[in-house]
């Protein structure tokens, strides 16, 4: 154990959860609900994977399905859960977006398996480097490049184009964006996409650590993504990054630090902190703005 | 230009508009005055499309707009300016200015043309482009946001209360500005408090009370009658 091990593995897992934390929010900045089927796009990306595996593509090739097979499952989410009604009440699409969760998670267990299914990852994710004088699996290195090149182009998107300045306005008042001639639909079926792109990256880096996908792959993604962004702040991107690193620090501290018969309650010590961070920031650590008019 | 026939909005079950005929000409600036709650903002919100109307007609150079969503309105060259002076407060001025031309984003030329001649026009916006609008004055967001607004080229300019909680100072800027944009040859329905200010660049003028129109007529006659005015506006100085 070493203090550059300590700081990879932060930064490894971080960025992981980052991305996670980053694919919900960005939603939610915009509809300011959490969209509850977002696990199953990385699910769905896992089994894209597992689908095209005998096709003899080469493996970027089936990476490439898998990031857009989760992108056209957050576009569908959007069409099927959200938008027949959207207008109508936060309760029902709270409901579809739970039932379209239900729906997909059963369709893999009905369709291919409730068993693990194997996912075709490349050599290079089991091999282990010498980096900075530490030993380390390369899928941390992997994860950390992806992180960063991800974090990039997102935030390049959000701060250069014009779609993600629209989307930037959207989330603080959607209303007047719409009056600005931003259409409503646009907005928000781009960050569905979106969200499914980081869904479908997440789910490459995530399997990448097991190997294998199953029809609740999502559900800890999910939960990371939700606790991620409510310590780091719902209503702000940076935000969910910052919450995503936070997160993780959290997490590798105490797998460094706790007895071994304590590890198994890791997650409780974890939570244990998240209220501490809620007690002392409610609104988490980064704060959105001000407004937060829902559509 | 805009024609508006017998508009109904209803909030729950207030009907805060209540059958409102109005019509603004090419060209015109024609004033919507009335006390709080009678109804001014929602026919303006719900010309804009912003706010849904629960009945009547809406109709922009002859077509029949009614029910079409906000980002619709726009593409048919009707713009508004909400009285709650919506800037995006975390984006800069200039990103707010080019979020207003959203619709023509494919004429990247005409829009910089637009955003240097506003910059002209307002050069308190030149100098502070690169800040976050969240930091103007009261007075400087409601120029940023009727100039956002004005980024679209729209043909009918819809505006409410602009003068809403500003310094007299300010207020006499924003008519000013009002005038000129009326001189330009812009189509404009303005939705006032300050009746004198407002009367005396209008060309008419229609009085809401409690959801219905009282009164209408050429600006000088709503104005002459005083009578009204203290009825329906409060006392002016």
């Amino acid at each position: 154990m070493s203090a550059a091990q300590f700081v990879l593995d932060v930064l490894s897992l971080g960025g992981a959860y980052a991305l996670m934390a980053l694919g919900l929010v960005i939603v939610y900045g915009i509809l300011r609900l959490v969209n509850f089927a977002y696990g199953e796009l990385i699910m769905v990306g896992g089994y894209t994977m597992f689908l095209v595996s005998g096709s003899g593509l080469p493996w970027l090739v089936m990476a490439g399905c898998g990031v857009i097979m989760a992108i056209v499952a957050g576009i569908a989410t959007d069409y099927l859960a959200f938008r027949p009604v959207r207008e109508k009440s936060v309760t029902a699409v709270l409901i579809t977006s739970f039932a379209f969760s239900t729906l997909l998670q059963n369709a893999a267990l009905l369709f291919i398996s409730p068993r693990p299914r194997a996912v075709p990852l490349p050599e290079l994710f089991s091999r282990t480097v010498e980096f900075a004088g530490v030993i380390t699996p390369a899928r941390n290195l992997i994860t950390i490049a992806v992180a960063v090149i991800m974090l990039g182009l997102f935030s390049w998107l959000m701060r250069s184009t014009a779609l993600g300045i629209a989307m930037r306005a959207a989330a603080t008042n959607f209303r007047m964006a719409r009056m600005m001639g931003i259409p409503a639909n646009l907005i928000i079926s781009a960050a569905f996409a979106i969200s499914g792109l980081l869904a479908g990256t997440v789910a490459i880096l995530w399997i990448g650590r097991i190997g294998t996908v199953v029809p609740g792959i999502g559900l800890e993604p999910l939960l990371i993504a939700f606790i991620a962004t409510v310590i780091g702040g719902m209503r702000s991107l940076s935000g969910a990054v910052v919450g995503g690193f936070l997160l993780a620090l959290i997490d590798t501290t105490l797998n460094y630090t706790l007895p071994q018969d304590l590890l198994k309650f890791r997650d409780a010590f974890t939570f244990s902190l998240v209220i501490l961070i809620l007690l002392w920031r409610p609104e988490g650590i980064v704060r959105g703005p001000a407004s937060g008019q829902r559509t | 230009m805009l024609d508006v026939e017998s508009l109904e909005v209803s909030y729950g079950a207030v009907r805060g508009v209540r059958g409102v005929s109005l019509m603004v000409r090419k060209g015109e600036l024609v004033t919507l005055l009335g006390a709080n709650g009678a109804g001014k903002s929602s026919t303006l919100m719900a010309i804009a499309g912003a706010v849904r109307a629960a009945a009547g007609r809406v109709r922009v150079d002859g077509e029949d707009v009614t029910g079409a969503a906000p980002e619709e309105m726009v593409r048919r060259g009707v713009a508004a300016v909400p009285e709650t002076r919506d800037v995006f407060p975390d984006l800069t001025v200039a990103q707010n200015l080019q979020l207003g031309a959203f619709t023509r984003r494919r004429d990247q030329a005409g829009v910089l043309h637009d955003r240097s001649e506003y910059f002209e026009r307002f050069p308190i916006l030149a100098e502070r482009q690169r800040l976050p609008a969240g930091n103007l004055s009261g007075g400087e967001q409601q120029m940023l946001v009727i100039a956002r607004a004005l980024m679209s080229r729209p043909s009918v300019l819809l505006l409410d209360e602009p003068s809403l909680g500003l310094a007299p100072i300010v207020v006499d800027q924003i008519f000013d500005m009002i005038r000129g944009l009326k001189e330009s040859g812009l189509t404009i329905l303005l939705v006032e408090q300050n009746a004198a200010k407002a009367l005396a660049v209008s060309d008419r003028a229609y009085v809401m009370r409690l959801g219905r129109v009282e009164a209408e007529g050429p600006a000088s006659e709503i104005a002459a009658a005083t009578e009204l005015k203290s009825l329906y506006l409060g006392a002016e100085p």
